[in-house]
């Protein structure tokens, strides 16, 4: 995956790459706000990370200026700024995801990878597989080696959010946003409970777990070989 | 003092200039430029009311004239015309006898005064034709002493032409008239000095009373803005606009008060409490410095001091959130909040955590409740009460209740354990930051959730009390609901 980094502050975006490079991802960086727009403007990124506050040219003037050059490139917000008004002003302005300073590494690797993963799959999956797990969400029913499983609602979501980023590690705040759509900081681990009370009903009763805790960054659903 | 000094100084400089302060303030108040403005409109209207009147009259006046001496002319040559000369004279002669005749004389042709009752006629030749009133001067003969003349009149007159070269002249006294003009002038002169001396006599009142209260103000302002903010404004209570100024400063004064009070306490909190984590932090990575200990070790040492650090940030974002809430110095706009639904929703969030923990969650939604809100900070503060009832609430009948009802045109939110509860006399302390009680000071968390909450639910326009509900302890918040 090719991300570019447009962030002023070198010691993050050193950071920033190193982390990214150690993940496996190509980066590039760019320290400031014009010449990030002409990189992103002359190559093919799957992800571009933009911090708001950028000399030349500020975040949100370079991702609207990007949408409305036709780039659909997916686009993480970086920024100090927490407040409810400015996650809606940085989404608003054409961006996909948005993170807040000081931010856990896992955290942003995370999300980085869903989004370019969102970029790949365009199209519309009826059904989620992930070894012998079966989701239909048309149907909304789940069922494991043929068996049937009978899922809340809130349960169903979390388990589809999960299989649609499968193979990929999803924070407990990526959860909170997506499957509850909830804004603001538990100070307990509520969203571990759900978990487990999902892997009881999914993987309990089966030789093989797919649900996987990654000590330090949340969660994901593989089969073992995957 | 500074402030005298700077006063005097003022002053001084200003009489050195030959203008003493006082005047120019005088001056420049608003009540001047209010007096001046009533005193012009006034004078104005006054002197266009009476100019009016006075005009009117004149010519009513100047008319009925003018119709008695066309009138009387016409009847005195119609009886020349049926009699002769002499019989003319004679009533003529009999008209003067009256007190208030009119002015009468007949001439020949070559302008020779034959009767009247005129001794002198004074006239401009010139405007004196035929089909008009003009202007004369005349003195009589005064009956009884014959050979002196009375005063000088004016008189508007009329030629008649009775034939044979005779001319005949009627008139009339207009001395009254132009005496009624005269009392008119006096009296707008009068009216004028009387209305000015009144105006400066109510500027010179309302500026000494004004000046006076303004003078008030600004001392009090000057104390307050050199540190005293305990310092309020005077009021007398009359309701004036004055009174109403300075109740709403003082009310602002209150709120500047309250929040410089709330900023020094986030400052020692900040300073005190979150000192110590920092401080442990600090120390066991030092302390991994000097003893050198192995891999294994270290890396739990390092993966301990990202988790202080971690809480810490989360500490520090509570404390921003909570100065934030509490000073309303965010542009956040409180929106139509489902409450119902939040409150159903958290429930539902957190009942796993609950049994997890041995306990039950039990929630009592009264649908359909709708608040000004902001969606996040009330999932904060439900997720807080919620938390601290799990943490502190556990017995032997682990129930927690969250309960929303309706009571008249606010909503009812409360939580409710059956735990060991709080005593009367720490339940109001509990509020404050950073407070645990010595039981919980084990468990992890800042101590900050029930300050965040009572901030929240200030910003949202509600109380919260917290009340023993035997067993255990109920939070009780009432919020307005939207209209």
């Amino acid at each position: 995956m090719k991300v570019l980094i447009v962030e002023d502050d070198a010691d993050a975006a050193a950071y920033l790459s190193r982390g990214l490079n150690e993940a496996g991802h190509a980066s590039d960086i760019a320290g400031d706000g014009e010449c990030g727009l002409e990189m992103a403007l002359g190559s093919e990124y799957d992800v571009l990370i933009v911090d708001r506050m950028l000399p030349k040219r500020d975040g949100l003037s370079l991702i609207e200026t990007l949408r409305a050059k036709d780039r659909h490139v997916p686009i993480l917000v970086l920024s100090a700024l927490a407040q409810v008004d400015d996650r809606v002003k940085g989404l608003r302005a054409g961006g996909d995801d948005y993170l807040t300073k000081p931010y856990a590494f896992t955290e942003l690797l995370a999300r980085v990878e869903a989004l370019s993963r969102r970029k790949q799959t365009a199209e519309f999956e009826a059904v989620y597989r992930v070894g012998d797990l079966e989701l239909d969400r048309l149907s909304h029913t789940v069922s494991r080696g043929g068996q049937a499983i009978l899922l809340q609602p809130r349960e169903f979501r979390l388990l589809e959010y999960l299989m649609r980023h499968a193979g990929q590690v999803v924070t407990r705040t990526m959860l909170l946003e997506n499957v509850w759509d909830y804004h603001f900081d538990p100070q307990t681990n509520v969203i571990d409970v759900h978990i487990s009370r999902l892997r009881g009903k999914i993987d309990k009763a089966f030789a093989k777990p797919l649900v996987h805790t990654v000590r330090g960054a949340g969660y994901v659903i593989r089969t073992d070989e995957g | 003092m500074s402030t005298r000094n700077t006063v005097e100084r003022r002053e001084v400089r200003s009489v050195r200039r030959g203008v003493p302060v006082r005047r120019a303030r005088l001056v420049r108040t608003t009540a001047f430029k209010l007096t001046i403005v009533y005193l012009l409109v006034f004078g104005v209207l006054a002197m266009a009311l009476i100019a009016y009147i006075s005009n009117t009259t004149k010519d009513l006046i100047d008319r009925q004239l003018e119709t008695a001496i066309v009138g009387e002319s016409a009847e005195l040559v119609a009886e020349f015309r049926r009699t002769n000369l002499f019989k003319l004279i004679s009533t003529i002669e009999r008209r003067s006898m009256r007190p208030d005749a009119n002015v009468y004389l007949i001439t020949d042709f070559s302008g020779n005064p034959i009767a009247g009752n005129v001794a002198k006629l004074i006239y401009d030749p010139g405007v004196a034709r035929g089909d008009t009133t003009f202007p004369v001067r005349y003195t009589r003969l005064v009956p009884s002493n014959r050979g002196t003349e009375t005063p000088t009149h004016r008189a508007l007159a009329r030629l008649s032409v009775l034939g044979g070269g005779y001319r005949l002249l009627v008139g009339r006294d207009v001395e009254d008239r132009i005496e009624f003009s005269a009392i008119i002038s006096r009296s707008i002169r009068g009216a004028m000095v009387v209305v000015a001396i009144l105006a400066l006599l109510s500027w010179a009142f309302i500026s000494r009373v004004v000046l006076r209260k303004v003078d008030a103000i600004g001392g009090s302002t000057r104390q307050i803005v050199a540190g005293d903010l305990t310092r309020r404004l005077p009021t007398d209570g009359s309701g004036d606009e004055f009174d109403r100024l300075a109740t709403g400063v003082n009310t602002m004064l209150d709120e500047i008060e309250r929040l410089h009070a709330g900023l020094q306490e986030v400052s020692q909190n900040i300073a005190h409490d979150l000192k110590t984590p920092l401080t442990r932090v600090r120390n066991r990575l030092d302390e991994t410095v000097r003893t050198q200990p192995g891999q294994g070790e270290r890396e739990r040492v390092l993966a301990a001091a990202i988790e202080e650090c971690d809480q810490l940030i989360r500490t520090f974002d509570a404390l921003l959130t909570i100065a934030r809430v509490e000073s309303h110095s965010t542009a956040v706009t409180l929106e139509r909040t489902d409450l119902s639904a939040l409150c159903a929703d958290m429930a539902e969030f957190y009942e796993p955590a609950a049994e997890d923990c041995g306990m039950r969650l039990v929630a009592d939604v009264a649908p359909g409740l709708a608040i000004p809100g902001e969606p996040t900070l009330l999932r904060t503060m439900i997720a807080n009460l919620l938390d601290n009832a799990l943490k502190y609430g556990t017995s032997d009948e682990s129930l927690v209740e969250l309960t929303l009802r309706r009571d008249g045109d606010a909503a009812i939110v409360t939580v409710r354990d059956h735990g060991p509860g709080v005593a009367e006399g720490d339940r109001a302390r509990l509020m404050d930051r950073f407070v645990r009680m010595d039981a919980a000071r084990s468990k992890p968390g800042a101590g900050l959730g029930l300050s965040m909450v009572k901030a929240i639910v200030g910003h949202h326009g509600g109380t919260v009390s917290l009340e023993d509900a035997c067993p255990g302890l109920a939070v009780r918040i009432v919020l307005p609901l939207a209209t």
